[in-house]
Formats: structure tokens, C-alpha cells, sequence
């Protein structure tokens, strides 16, 4: 068990959010809006071509596409 | 009587589907006062006389507004909007598939205090994954009534209307309207542990998870075929808008020959003939003539949108679109755009941050839209030659990808400035969902389209309509004197300004004829070509033309003029519809204006440079 940053994660890995950066910034209070809370598992399914940026998350039963630098602003345990 | 609800819900939970299934046509989509946000409505007669009225507003994650489309569907939810009477219920779709996140709206709306029901939609899918909710116990849990639908195929919309029709008749409980405050970071966490206990309870069983969707994007966003898939629908939606558009375009071209063929031989010779034949007729059929093509592109992008591909295409773009400081969302108006501007304009409504969408329509109009084409073909047909170059591509077909080329590399540059200038500030940032995979019902791509070919016509109908009389006037009066020489057009007004301009545009090449043809060619680029045949007094049936004025041009200008002319072009706002779809959805005329004088500089400068160049190269 260790603690990353989501961005960080390669395609195919799961992990248990457990902390949001900056929790009360517009762009992260919409993370929280569409499920990405603390608690949550997520998985990344997904990556772009070419760079393998973004990424696309499974989180709460949907998949949401973010960009690495800001899927870094959370904390997960793997 | 009339009772007044209003539907809201997460993106992609079926709301519009919902919306489709209850209103039927009876739909009117308009603008909020002030917004761009489209404002749809629809209503709905029960059995027994009662009249429904159906708002449908902009999907939302919560009540905290982050884009001007959440804003309004968060204002129409509180009654805060002067010109919206407050919904009397609020009818919250929920995706039953992903309860998990969709629920959370709904608690945060019932917190207000206004009476609420729940919509389970696409029950089938559940069923169809071996996805279980106790409905009367997630009913009793939550505290409203839950209704199970399946939109698309109309199940559950009688108990929809039965049990909006009961709450309506039901004698006016007091409501206690509570006070809204943004929520905060610890009140969302709250939310979804509430949802959570609440589904641990409720839920029968969890069922399979959705593989279709994973399969099909295992496809769709693999390095290889994925970006094959993409250049595929591409290509075919290319194909789709050049070729087959042409069939209709020319039966509407016949039909609009045949009736100016009606008007000149049934009317009496005079001005009312030709402001009818030349003006109106020419003038709006030069733009409906664009109509198939404007159709075929939202017939794609609908079916894209609608089908899930579209935020997979975003996926994809997101990094090459970056660089240029856009988002993925940017990509499909910019291609929209090559078409023509105008839907590529209105497409740009998905772009969620403002800036980028801001960006996004300002440089549109840079891409090579099919108005340039006809001025393009006949330019490139006069004046470059078509020699081989390396043996097996020829000069003018390269020439025409140069074009092209042009106007893309026009439009990046000119995002990366305007990103680095006007629209500075963080970052932009991707956070869109992937919807699952959905085959798109015919129901709602029809009305989409009859929506869209509406507000087309609509425009046409008005702004060109007035545009071309404007414009049939200032060319047709006063007429030629007595024994005039020149062509009649030299005395018009039109004739005038031309001559008044020509010295603005004599450093880029451009004699009067240019400059007089240019006026109208500003409304619609393409206009142009027949203006020219105008000033050149051709006399030939419209088909030819081109084929007629090519070598007279070649014969009285020189080279570096058709370069010139083929830069300015590239680059020029030539389009008033642009400027009045820019007008309507930025809502202020600053930006059409802005729109028209940095392309106008821009297309000043670089035909300037242009045609020195040519003039040092020896092709005076």
C-alpha cells in the first residue's frame, strides 16, 4: 500500500482516492461534483494516444476524461 | 390551466430523450434573454384538459453553477430569473445505470424544499445488465415519488403525466422554500455518502457492468485503429458534405433558376423585376443553396454527439488541440468550420470554459469554408499553370491544398495568439465525461435537425433577405447615363464606393473592379464570382461563367494580383451571416466587430506583403 498521485498511474491500475488538493478551487469542487471523492475507487481505463495523455477514469459507475498534470491534484492509495 | 415543470439532471442521463418523448414537436427553442443558453420548451395535453408546460434545462452536476448553462438551470430552479416564473415541480432524471453519481443532484434539489419527482430513465438497460433498484424502497428512502421510464420508447410517460396531473390537483401543500448556499467540498462528500447508504439499502442487485461500451472504446481510443476510426469519419463526413451534398444543392439551384426564369419572362420589365430576380432570388438563394451541406454536417454531428463519439473524438484531439492552448472540445467547430463557419460557430457551444470557447469562434472563420471554393477553382484555373511537379502531382491541385493549409495554419497561430493576449489565464483544464455508447434514436436526430435547418432558414428569411436588397440597390441605382461606356455598375452606388475604396486597395493589387466586386463579395464570399462577371459585363448563363471569366481575368491581371487576391481570401471576413451568428452567440456586437477588423488587418497586411513579394519575383 503506498500513497500516488493519480497522474502518475499507468493504464490498467485501480486505486482508493484518499485526499483532493485544494478541495475548495472551482476545478476541484467539480472533481468532487462528479464523484471523485475521497472514498471512491477509481481506475484508469483509458489512455490517449501518443503520450498516453489524458487519461479516462472509471469512477462511481462513469468514465471521466481528465489531463494528468490536473488528475495529480489527487491522492490515491494503491 | 397550465401547469408548469421544469426537467433537470446530469449530462447524458436521458433528459432531452425524456423531454423529446413528452413534447413531441410541440417544442420552441429560443435563447434566454441576455445568454446564449438555448432555452427549449415544450408542452403536453393529458387526457383530461390539462396543459403541461415542459421546461427543459441545461444538464448539471449540482446546483453550483460552473459554466453560463448551469448557471441558468441553477437561476430557473431557484425563481431567480425575472423573466421565468419558477417551475412549479422540478422533474429530476436520473440515468438508473449510474444511480451512484446521478443521485446526488437529486438530494441537493429535494434539500430545497420544492416539490420533486424522480425519473428512473433507461430502465431497459438496467434490465438488460441485471441491474435491480427497489423502486418503492429507494421511493421511501429518499422521500418522492420515483417514476421508472424508458424515454426512447416512450414506457412510463402516462405515469409521468398521471402523477404530475395528481400533484397538480392535490390541494396546495404550505412549502417551505429553503434558502440556497453554495454547497461545500464537505457537503458534496455528505451527499454521496448519503446516496451511498441509501443504494446499499435499496439496491437488489448490482448487476453486470456495461461492456459494450468498454469493448467498442478498447476499438475507438487505441493508438492505431482509433486514430484510423477518427480519420475515417472524417474523411466521410468530407465526402459527405462536397459530393453528396451536390445532388440537392443543385435541385435547389434549378428550382431557384426556374423561378427567376418565371419572374423574368411573367413580370414587366422594371425595378420590381429586378430587385425580385437579381436581389432576393439571387441574393437568398446564394445562401439556402448552402442549406443541404449545413444539414449533412449536423446530421454528423448529432449523430456523434448523440451516439457518445464525440467526447472520444475530444479525447483524442485533446493533445494536439494543447498545443495551440485549446481543449479536445475545440476540434470538432474548427472541422465543422471547413464546411462553413456558421455551424462550426454554433457547435462551439459544447466548449464548457469560456475563454476557449471564445477563442474557438474568433478563429472559425479562418478555415477554408466551401464559400471560398468557387473563387478558389476559378483563380487557380486562370492563372497557375497545371504542370506536373515531381511527375505525378499537379501544380494547381497543390496550390489548392496551400490554400487550405493557409487557412489552418491562420487559425492556430491565431488561437496560440489570442490564448496568449485576450484570453489569458489558467491553463485550460479537461473534465468531460465519456457517456456510454448509445445508438441514437431517429426521434431525436430528426427534430435536432429540424431545429437547426429552421434557424438557418430563419436567418436567411431576415438578415440576408434584407442584406440582398441592400446590396441589389447600391448596385442597381442610379442607373448608367445615356450612352455610358463602362459597365452600369460603374455608375451605382456600388460603383462609387468602389472607386472610393480603390485607393485603399491599390497597394494590394486590386483595381476598382476588384474593389467594386469586393462589395459584395464582403456579404457572401462567394458572391463574388458573379460580381466580377458583373463588372466584366460576361454574358453567359450562370454555370459558365467561370469558365468565361477565367481567361478574360487572366488576360487584365497580372500574377501577383491573383495572389494577392487568393491571400486576402484566405483571410478576409467576408461573411455577414458569420458576423451575425457570432453576434448571436456572443450576445454583443464587440466580438463580430473585433471578428472583422483583426481578419481585415491581417488580410491587408499579408496580401500587401503578398503582392511585393510577386512584384520583386517578376510576375507584375
Amino acid at each position: 500500500m503506498n500513497l500516488r498521485k493519480l497522474g502518475e498511474l499507468k493504464k490498467g491500475m485501480r486505486g482508493l482516492i484518499k485526499r483532493i488538493d485544494d478541495s475548495s478551487s472551482e476545478f476541484s469542487r467539480r472533481l468532487l461534483e462528479m464523484g471523485l471523492i475521497e472514498g471512491s475507487t477509481v481506475e484508469i481505463v483509458h489512455e490517449a494516444p501518443f503520450g498516453g495523455d489524458p487519461i479516462a477514469l472509471r469512477v462511481r459507475g462513469s468514465l471521466v476524461a481528465l489531463r494528468r498534470n490536473e488528475a495529480n491534484r489527487i491522492e490515491v492509495e494503491v | 390551466m397550465t401547469l408548469r415543470v421544469a426537467l433537470a439532471g446530469n449530462p447524458n442521463c436521458g433528459k432531452t430523450a425524456l423531454f423529446n418523448a413528452l413534447t413531441g414537436s410541440r417544442q420552441k427553442v429560443a435563447n434566454y434573454p441576455g445568454v446564449t443558453v438555448e432555452r427549449k420548451e415544450g408542452s403536453v395535453k393529458t387526457a383530461s384538459g390539462l396543459t403541461i408546460s415542459v421546461l427543459d434545462l441545461p444538464g448539471t452536476y449540482s446546483l453550483d453553477a460552473h459554466t453560463p448553462d448551469e448557471a441558468i438551470a441553477r437561476d430557473v430552479i431557484l425563481g431567480k430569473l425575472s423573466t421565468e416564473a419558477p417551475p412549479r415541480i422540478l422533474v429530476v432524471v436520473a440515468d438508473v445505470t449510474n444511480l451512484e453519481r446521478n443521485l446526488g443532484l437529486l438530494l441537493e434539489l429535494k434539500s430545497l424544499g420544492k416539490p420533486v419527482v424522480l425519473v428512473l430513465n433507461m430502465m431497459d438497460l438496467a434490465i438488460r445488465r441485471g441491474i435491480d433498484v427497489d423502486v418503492q424502497a429507494l421511493s421511501k428512502e429518499l422521500g418522492v415519488t420515483v417514476i421508472p421510464t424508458v424515454a426512447v420508447k416512450r414506457t412510463g410517460i402516462p405515469e409521468l403525466l398521471q402523477h404530475l396531473e395528481k400533484e397538480f390537483h392535490a390541494p396546495a401543500e404550505e412549502v417551505i422554500v429553503r434558502e440556497w448556499k453554495k454547497s461545500s467540498p464537505d457537503d458534496v462528500r455528505a451527499r454521496f455518502a448519503e446516496v451511498d447508504r441509501i443504494l446499499k439499502k435499496c439496491t437488489r442487485k448490482v448487476g453486470q457492468p456495461e461492456i459494450w461500451t468498454d469493448k467498442i472504446d478498447h476499438v475507438v481510443l487505441h493508438p492505431v485503429y482509433g486514430t484510423t476510426l477518427l480519420l475515417g469519419v472524417l474523411a466521410l463526413m468530407f465526402q459527405a458534405i462536397f459530393t453528396w451534398a451536390k445532388i440537392p444543392q443543385e435541385w435547389i439551384q434549378e428550382g431557384l433558376g426556374w423561378l427567376g426564369a418565371a419572374v423574368g419572362t411573367h413580370m414587366p420589365d422594371g425595378a420590381l423585376k429586378s430587385l425580385l430576380a437579381d436581389g432576393i432570388i439571387s441574393g437568398v438563394g446564394a445562401v439556402l443553396v448552402f442549406l443541404p451541406q449545413i444539414l449533412l454536417l449536423f446530421l454528423f454531428i448529432l449523430f456523434l454527439e448523440d451516439s457518445g463519439y464525440m467526447s472520444r473524438a475530444a479525447f483524442l484531439m485533446d493533445r494536439l488541440m494543447g498545443k495551440v492552448g485549446l481543449n479536445g472540445r475545440a476540434f470538432i467547430p474548427l472541422l465543422s468550420s471547413y464546411a462553413c463557419a456558421i455551424p462550426g460557430i454554433m457547435a462551439t457551444r459544447t466548449i464548457e470554459n469560456k475563454r476557449d470557447r471564445m477563442t474557438t469562434i474568433l478563429v472559425a472563420p479562418l478555415t477554408t469554408c466551401s464559400a471560398r471554393l468557387p473563387v478558389y477553382s476559378l483563380l487557380i484555373a486562370a492563372f497557375i499553370p497545371n504542370t506536373s511537379v515531381l511527375g505525378f502531382l499537379k501544380l494547381q491541385g497543390l496550390v489548392m491544398l496551400g490554400l487550405y493549409l493557409g487557412g489552418i495554419i491562420a487559425a492556430l497561430v491565431m488561437a496560440v495568439i489570442f490564448k496568449k493576449t485576450l484570453f489569458k489565464g489558467a491553463k485550460p483544464q479537461l473534465l468531460m465525461e465519456l457517456p456510454t455508447y448509445k445508438w441514437p434514436s431517429l426521434r431525436g436526430i430528426t427534430l435536432g435537425l429540424l431545429e437547426r435547418s429552421k434557424l438557418f432558414v430563419r436567418r436567411a428569411g431576415t438578415v440576408i433577405l434584407s442584406l440582398s436588397v441592400i446590396l441589389w440597390f447600391l448596385a442597381s441605382y442610379p442607373h448608367a447615363p445615356e450612352g455610358a461606356t463602362e459597365p452600369a455598375i460603374r455608375y451605382s452606388y456600388a460603383g462609387k464606393i468602389g472607386g472610393a475604396i480603390e485607393p485603399f486597395l491599390k497597394p494590394l493589387g486590386f483595381d476598382w473592379r476588384i474593389s467594386v466586386a469586393l462589395i459584395p463579395g464582403f456579404a457572401a464570399r462567394e458572391v463574388m464570382v458573379g460580381a466580377l462577371a458583373t463588372v466584366y459585363a460576361v454574358e453567359a448563363k450562370e454555370s459558365e461563367t467561370a469558365a468565361a471569366l477565367g481567361p478574360i481575368l487572366a488576360k487584365n491581371w497580372s500574377l501577383a494580383t491573383a495572389l494577392s487576391l487568393l491571400v486576402w481570401y484566405i483571410l478576409a471576413c467576408q461573411c455577414l451571416s458569420t458576423l451575425a451568428v457570432t453576434r448571436r452567440e456572443t450576445n454583443s456586437w464587440r466580438w463580430p466587430i473585433f471578428m472583422l477588423v483583426y481578419m481585415t488587418t491581417l488580410a491587408y497586411v499579408a496580401s500587401f506583403v503578398t503582392y511585393r513579394l510577386a512584384l520583386w519575383a517578376g510576375w507584375g
